[in-house]
């Protein structure tokens, strides 16, 4: 009744170990959409909270006087940058938590023993998983943005700013996963989160330019990663913009928009290569 | 032929020795029984087969290959039931089964069919498409042995397999096991429950303390033991006086090797006697010196006799004896990787 033709040639698909690779990848990282799609709530949970922050916090400002921000833009337009970031942020940062539940209630062991060509599938499921939701999130609160009347970037602007948060959710999401093996479990995972998020938002330029900060703060602000996301997309707003225009005037010294972007990539990389040692020898 | 063969495996988790030096050779195309009580290193074994843990020392041969330099090789092998079900309570079986199958590598079209015939063959038709967060303790199970069988392994590990099942779910496993036996799967499985050992194993090993203390086929270690076994009682409830006395009456018959007195039983008297033939000449004695036979029972040796006969005590007592010292959640924290 079992049929047991054990020859292997027959069973298996695929002729090479790349695409071996793919269809593991692709097998994972579709779970993490059904399990999306059936549970969407953290989804709309990420959406909701910037929404309404970008809601409450421009109507709060709207009667400041015309010149109260650097350039005479609007609040609303000013917030719209920062929260673009912040979203992407908040939802790159739960990209360990899949991982945490899957050691804690077993299901990693029953990916261990199987025989996956590699287990970076593992991992490249989490990141393409969380990338594009972070990503989503994050052009819902810029449509958003366009829809209450803090503008659309053009083009080149639309390219910039996936560039920018791409980098800043992939090392966002590196750390997530480091975390997620580090820690021991869920509870402290998220117990981190809660901690970093909204500290690492007040102690950036989302909120307000450096200009307004003491200078302890102003420090903070301008080695806060979160800043070297949000000014560059804070100019893709602009008509003309010019990454080779400072773009953060730190009390350290002038930033330009290259800067911050290759400063971010500097991070992401340094980032990966922390993080790997730990998932190879997890994993292993 | 051996489809898997441990020489000498160590393994401590931070100070417990889980296994002290464990040979074990478990031949092809069998179904093998691994018996031991909670704690005696039968979950850190299989879990060493299936490379999901290397040990500290010793050499791990599985279907002829090292499993700690060829791991992956193995994997495509093995078929691993975990003793601690993990499934993805959000997906259907189905969903489960076909995720499976990609990590396995396996072709579509081959991959769905053997998906129909373990869902039928399995009786899970009309839960495969639910959620496996809706299914019962059996049904899980069954999901669970589905996924490990999915890729047509040469050899299937089971770890604890129809602990706290109900009865229809184990037989139906009981029977899968048996056919897939018969059609030359090698099976190994863990279980502390003898008569399912008794009753599936061809060949089995009883391990103790991280350890393999007896091993051969069932009939062979019963018979090992020699002699039958006597449950006797001359009272319902008798006293330490009077079980003295009938035990140096037995002591004296022909026949009988043995008579042990068991207290937390009443004071029944347990004998250990050469055949049946001499259970009349119990009765013409003990009548003779004017006891009644109230209750006698008659059994060939059990595999709960060579577990005393090996370790001194019973499975039962060996088992609540570890219970009391083990911290489950503990281990359950530094088993996760
Ligand atoms: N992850 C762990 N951390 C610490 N100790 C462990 C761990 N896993 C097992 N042990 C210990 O190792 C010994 C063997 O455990 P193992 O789980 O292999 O036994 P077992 O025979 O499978 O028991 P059971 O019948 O309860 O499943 C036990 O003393 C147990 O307490
Ligand atoms: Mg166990």
């Amino acid at each position: 009744m079992i049929s047991s033709n054990s020859s292997k040639e027959n069973n298996h698909s695929t002729i090479n170990s790349f695409q071996d690779l793919l269809l593991e990848t692709n097998a994972l990282t579709k779970r993490l959409f059904l399990q999306l799609m059936r549970r969407p709530s953290t989804l709309v949970a990420g959406i909701l909270q910037p929404l309404i922050w970008l809601i409450l916090f421009s109507a709060l400002f709207s009667n400041a006087p015309v010149d109260f921000l650097p350039g005479g833009v609007s609040y609303g337009k000013f917030l719209g940058a920062g929260l673009i970031v912040f979203t992407a942020f908040s939802g790159a940062l739960n990209a360990g938590l899949p991982v945490m539940f899957d050691r804690e209630f077993g299901f990693l062991n029953r990916l261990l023993v199987a025989p996956l060509i590699s287990r970076s599938s593992i991992i490249f499921s989490s990141v393409i998983y969380i990338t594009s939701i972070s990503l989503l999130q994050s052009f819902v609160i810029m449509a958003a943005a366009a829809l209450l009347g803090y503008g659309w970037p053009g083009f080149a602007g639309l390219l910039l700013v996936f560039i920018t948060l791409l980098v800043l959710v992939f090392a966002v999401t590196a750390l997530s996963l480091g975390l997620a093996f580090l820690l021991p479990g869920h509870i402290e995972l998220i117990a981190v989160i809660f901690i970093v998020n909204l500290p690492l938002l007040f102690a950036s330029t989302a909120l307000a330019p450096l200009s307004f900060m003491p200078m302890w703060l102003a420090w903070i602000a301008s080695i806060n990663p979160l800043t070297f996301a949000i000014e560059p997309i804070r100019s893709a707003y602009e008509n003309s913009f010019d990454l080779n225009s400072v773009l953060i005037h730190a009390p350290y010294g002038e930033l330009t928009g290259y800067t911050c972007l290759f400063t971010l990539l500097i991070l992401t990389i340094g980032l990966f290569f922390l993080v790997r040692p730990l998932l190879n020898r997890k994993l292993t | 032929m051996f489809i898997i063969e441990l020489k000498d495996l160590f393994k401590s988790y931070g100070g417990i020795d889980a296994l002290r030096g464990l040979n074990l050779q478990i031949p092809k195309g069998k179904l093998y029984g691994l018996l031991g009580p909670n704690g005696a290193g039968k979950s850190t074994t299989l879990r060493i087969i299936c490379t999901l843990l290397e040990p500290d020392s010793g050499e791990v041969l599985v279907a002829g290959r090292n499993a700690l330099l060829s791991p992956r090789m193995v994997r495509q092998q093995v078929g691993y039931v975990a003793q601690e079900v993990a499934i993805d309570k959000i997906l259907t079986g189905k969903e489960l089964l076909q995720l499976q199958g990609d990590l396995y590598h396996l072709k579509r079209s081959f991959k769905e069919q053997k998906i129909s015939e373990l869902v039928e063959r399995l009786d899970m038709g009309d839960w495969i498409d639910r959620r496996c967060g809706s299914y019962s303790g059996g049904m899980k199970r069954r999901l669970d042995l589905a996924t490990g069988l999915l890729h047509n392994p040469s050899l299937l590990i089971l770890d604890e397999p129809t602990v706290g099942l109900d009865i229809e779910s184990r037989s139906v496993i009981w029977g899968l096991l048996k056919e897939l036996r018969n059609q030359g799967t090698s099976i190994l499985l863990s279980s502390h429950y003898l008569e399912e050992v008794d009753a599936l194993a061809d060949e089995m090993a009883i391990i103790d303390c991280g350890r393999v203390i007896a091993s051969g086929s069932p009939e062979s270690l019963k018979k090992k033991l020699g002699g039958d076994r006597v449950v006797l009682r001359v009272r319902e409830f008798s006293d330490d006086e009077e079980s003295l006395l009938v035990r140096s009456i037995l002591k004296n018959i022909e026949g009988v090797y043995e008579v042990v007195i068991n207290k937390s039983q009443g004071f029944s008297l347990n004998l250990v006697v050469e055949s049946e033939d001499v259970l009349p000449r119990l009765r013409e004695h003990l009548n003779e010196e004017n006891f009644e036979v109230f209750a006698l029972s008659h059994s060939r040796p059990s595999l709960d006799d060579v577990y005393l006969q090996s370790t001194g005590k019973t499975l039962m007592d060996a088992e609540l004896e570890l219970a009391g010292k083990r911290d489950l959640k503990l281990e359950k924290k530094q088993s996760m990787r």
